[in-house]
């Protein structure tokens, strides 16, 4: 007999090995995270993939599934703090959507939207960091990054480089590139690089492609997040 | 440079030494040049960003110059009962630099830094590293002149560097003499697996303040299917009002070193480190001394006491961050990373250092293991309680007549500590330190146990004249700043908290504030990656729930004050329309009229 776990109590089959994200995913339920990408090793710190599994608190992408788990996703607890977490990813950086090219198709938006989040609750923080336009067709606005690091995951796993490393501590926390210069004119990586495309945020853009797809043609113009990371991310799985 | 730097790295090109690398690059030219990461990116073949990420990370490096005097003083709460506020002020003055700078000349820099465990003899500094106590005027008059005359740390005074241990009241531990290797010869008498019985028995339970029973870890870890094992003795000792392990180290560190070859032996390791703060410095040569002659006796080292049993110690050095104490986030500094909690499972014991199984014990648990390898485990099972078997060792500090290092069978109750360490008309005790909970006068009675106030050993007394939220305040400053920034609540959720506290300790809070702080406190707590986070909000929930008007009086009548001064945003246009009136103000000013 095949192993299973309850997700708010619908029975969920999981293969040994499967986190509880992972087999989630694959049955089609949406658990919310914005650090986490089946194609890189889970990195559990947005902490937005939160459920409660036998009454604790775990990150969904990296906690293992274990048989007759029981666990809890869309309680109004969970939900509730989970938008408090995403109101903190906004007030730490300076996300001015209407003003931002990837407005329609970052996931930071399309999070917030799917749990409600209508205000900032917290106070803005309005820290001062700069723009890296250094680079010919690849450009960082240091002021939308939430620190997934998917960019880093994704130039060292799948790109076989290291352009990018989160540094500091603390609220000082932020994205370097890999060049004396600091600047990412003088890093290796390429437009077509999968680091290049992976940043959830604004933080990282593709020079030049700007409003091709039209506000209002944009992927969460018309579907929602969870209804998109189903379709896209559960394909994606075991590629 | 080149030159030094090759030869610090000599032919060991392992990553895993990067910190103590860096160690040495930091002490010889004050800061990490540009030109010492790109040779040490090819000298160990790692990105510079890796190096980048790490010399960012830990508070004693930096990537721009600090003085050829590295000062830096202690900024835990019992510093500031000292009067630290007053002696910085002075040491600006005297030294001509301000806190957080570097002289015009180069010569000194001068900032604050966590807790250096000093508290018993505060107020308490480092420099270049090595600690500085009792700082007073004249003291620092001394340090002011030999700075100015640029002489080098050996020609300083001793008496500034003087450590004491200041064992007020020793107990089962402290008064332990084992003669050298005995709890090793005890292994090979009864033999391993009885040994553990015998740790087992002992009902000893981990003494870093998780109380993880610890003959469960150490057999978990044995029963892996693994080669290569690691035991790891964390001396890390961040948390604030914290030094035993200070004392332990300097008192008896043969019997911690001895435990923890007892448990090398247990789980099958072959190499073992002892990760030592930054701020012990001046206990590293000591240390490595008594490691030799161990080496020297046959007591570590290669076939120890001939019994063809292979076990070895490393000394590792911190860097400045209170979060290398939690064990997996250590395991990483001393795998030469910035030390960011890892996900769990696995736990260490299954995937540790280097992902091999790993042992982390505090060093108080080594040395009761040593001391039960030698006296069985009912020696330790007699005393204490039910749960909390044989004694706990305190470092006592704050407002009494003697602080210092305390013994005492668990189940001691708070009152009986006061008692012993003299204090006088007690406010309360923060135990545990501010990871732990403050315990207000009515609760003298409660016991120390795991089953009651568990601890790791900070205990800071604070008689009637202090005030609570000052305290409160220097701790949640401390959370923030020691915070590693891995994961949203805790990097976001620590500053937020600091914004909020220092909004409502400078007199700016409101009525609705009291309410936010709880519920972004519950945010931090439930939804942190690690102990550092889930206990960062717990220096204001435990006075919050034992102090609800210290708080409120501190409030506004209103129920909401802005970020920023709206009444005041009008004062020009009160002035061009030439009015003062009611009317030309904001209603949250009439609010407080009515006061
Ligand atoms: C933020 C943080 C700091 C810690 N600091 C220390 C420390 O300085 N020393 C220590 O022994 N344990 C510390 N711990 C606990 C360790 O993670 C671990 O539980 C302990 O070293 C295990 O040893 P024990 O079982 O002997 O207590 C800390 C935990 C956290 C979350
Ligand atoms: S730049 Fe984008 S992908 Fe990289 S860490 Fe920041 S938010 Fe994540
Ligand atoms: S709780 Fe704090 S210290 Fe722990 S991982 Fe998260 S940010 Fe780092
Ligand atoms: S998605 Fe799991 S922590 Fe970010």
């Amino acid at each position: 007999m095949s192993k299973t776990i309850t997700i708010d109590g619908k029975t969920i089959p999981f293969e040994e090995g499967q986190t509880i994200m992972d087999a989630a995913m694959a049955a089609g339920v949406y658990i919310p995270h914005l650090c986490h990408q089946p194609e890189f090793t889970p990195h559990g710190s947005c902490k937005l993939c939160t459920v409660k599994v036998n009454g604790r608190n775990c990150s969904a992408c990296t906690y293992p599934a274990m048989d007759g788990q029981d666990v809890l996703n869309e309680t109004k607890e969970l939900v509730d703090d989970r938008k408090k977490i995403t109101q903190m990813l906004f007030v730490e950086g300076n996300h001015f959507c209407p003003s931002c090219e990837k407005t329609g198709n970052c996931q930071l938006q399309a999070v917030a939207y799917h749990l409600n989040m209508l205000d900032n609750h917290f106070p803005l923080f309005y820290p001062d960091r700069e723009v890296d336009a250094s680079h010919a067709e690849v450009m960082i606005d240091h002021n939308r990054c939430i620190f997934c690091a998917l960019c880093v995951r994704a130039s060292q796993q799948t790109d076989g480089k290291d352009v990018f490393t989160l540094s500091g501590r603390g609220i000082h926390k932020h994205l370097v590139v890999n060049a004396q210069s600091g600047l990412l004119k003088d890093t290796d990586i390429d437009a077509t690089d999968r680091a290049a495309h992976i940043c959830p945020t604004g933080a990282i853009l593709i020079k030049r492609t700007g409003y091709q797809v039209p506000i209002g043609e944009r992927i969460y113009d018309h579907k929602q997040i969870d209804q998109v990371a189903l379709e896209t991310e559960h394909l994606k799985h075991g590629e | 440079m080149k030159q030094f730097i090759q030869g610090i790295v000599g032919n060991n090109h392992q990553a895993t030494h990067l910190l103590q690398i860096l160690r040495q690059i930091q002490s010889r030219y004050h800061y990490i040049p540009e030109a010492a990461i790109e040779q040490l990116s090819g000298l160990l073949n790692i990105p510079r960003t890796q190096i980048i990420g790490v010399v960012e990370f830990y508070s004693f490096f930096h990537l721009t110059p600090r003085g050829q005097y590295e000062l830096l003083i202690s900024d835990s709460i019992t510093d500031h009962m000292l009067g630290k506020k007053n002696l910085l002020d002075y040491l600006e003055n005297k030294l001509g630099v301000a806190v957080g700078e570097v002289r015009a000349d180069g010569v000194v820099s001068l900032d604050n830094t966590s807790c250096t465990g000093m508290c018993d003899q505060g107020p308490a500094g480092l420099v270049n590293g090595y600690a500085l106590t009792r700082l007073d005027r004249s003291g620092i008059d001394k340090i002011a002149a030999l700075i100015n005359q640029q002489k080098p740390l050996s020609e300083w005074p001793s008496e500034l560097f003087q450590v004491d241990d200041n064992i007020y009241k020793p107990g089962l531990l402290l008064n332990q003499q084992l003669e050298q290797g005995a709890a090793l010869r005890a292994v090979l008498q009864r033999g391993i697996k009885e040994t553990l019985t015998e740790i087992d028995k002992s009902g000893l339970r981990g003494r870093g303040g998780a109380g993880f029973k610890t003959a469960i870890k150490w057999q978990f870890c044995s029963e892996e299917q693994q080669a290569e094992r690691y035991a790891v003795c964390n001396a890390d000792e961040g948390e604030p009002g914290t030094f035993k392990d200070r004392v332990l180290l300097n008192a008896l560190a043969d019997q911690v070193f001895e435990g923890m070859t007892v448990c090398a032996a247990i789980i099958g390791a072959k190499q073992g480190f002892l990760y030592l703060r930054g701020e012990y410095l001046h206990l590293y040569d000591k240390l490595q001394n008594i490691l030799d002659r161990r080496r020297r006796n046959g007591l570590l080292g290669s076939n120890i006491l001939d019994a063809g049993w292979d076990f070895d110690i490393e000394i590792c050095l911190g860097a400045g961050a209170y979060i290398c104490g939690e064990e997996s986030a250590l395991i990483e500094s001393l795998e030469g990373k910035a030390g960011i909690p890892r996900n769990r499972p696995p736990y260490p014991v299954t995937q540790g250092y280097l992902g091999k199984p790993t042992v982390v014990n505090n060093v108080e648990t080594f040395l009761a293991a040593a001391g039960i390898a030698v006296n069985g485990g009912d020696w330790f099972a007699g005393i204490g309680t039910e749960k909390s078997k044989g004694t706990k060792i305190l470092s006592i500090s704050g407002d009494c007549a003697r602080p210092g290092i305390y013994e005492y069978p668990f189940g001691v109750t708070i009152q009986t500590i006061l008692h012993d360490c003299g204090a006088d008309d007690v406010l309360g005790v923060q135990v545990g330190g501010p990871s732990g909970s403050f315990i207000s006068d009515q609760e003298f009675e409660r016991k120390l146990a795991f089953e009651d106030l568990a601890t790791g050993g900070s205990f800071i007394i604070f008689n009637t004249s202090r005030n609570i939220l000052d305290m409160v305040h220097n701790f949640t400053d401390f959370f923030a700043h020691e915070s590693c920034g891995f994961c949203t609540p805790c990097r976001v959720g620590t500053s937020l908290l600091k914004k909020q506290m220092d909004k409502i300790v400078e007199g700016h809070g409101s009525a609705g504030d009291v309410v936010a702080l709880e519920e972004l406190c519950q945010l931090v707590k439930n939804y942190s990656h690690c102990g550092l986070g889930q206990t960062a909000a717990n220096p204001i929930l435990t006075t919050l729930e034992r102090y609800p008007d210290l708080y409120q009086s501190r409030l506004k009548e209103i129920s909401y004050e802005p970020g920023f001064d709206l009444d005041g945003a009008l004062e020009t246009a009160r002035r061009m329309a030439n009015r003062d009136d009611a009317g030309a103000h904001l209603a949250q000013i009439e609010a407080n009229e009515h006061e």
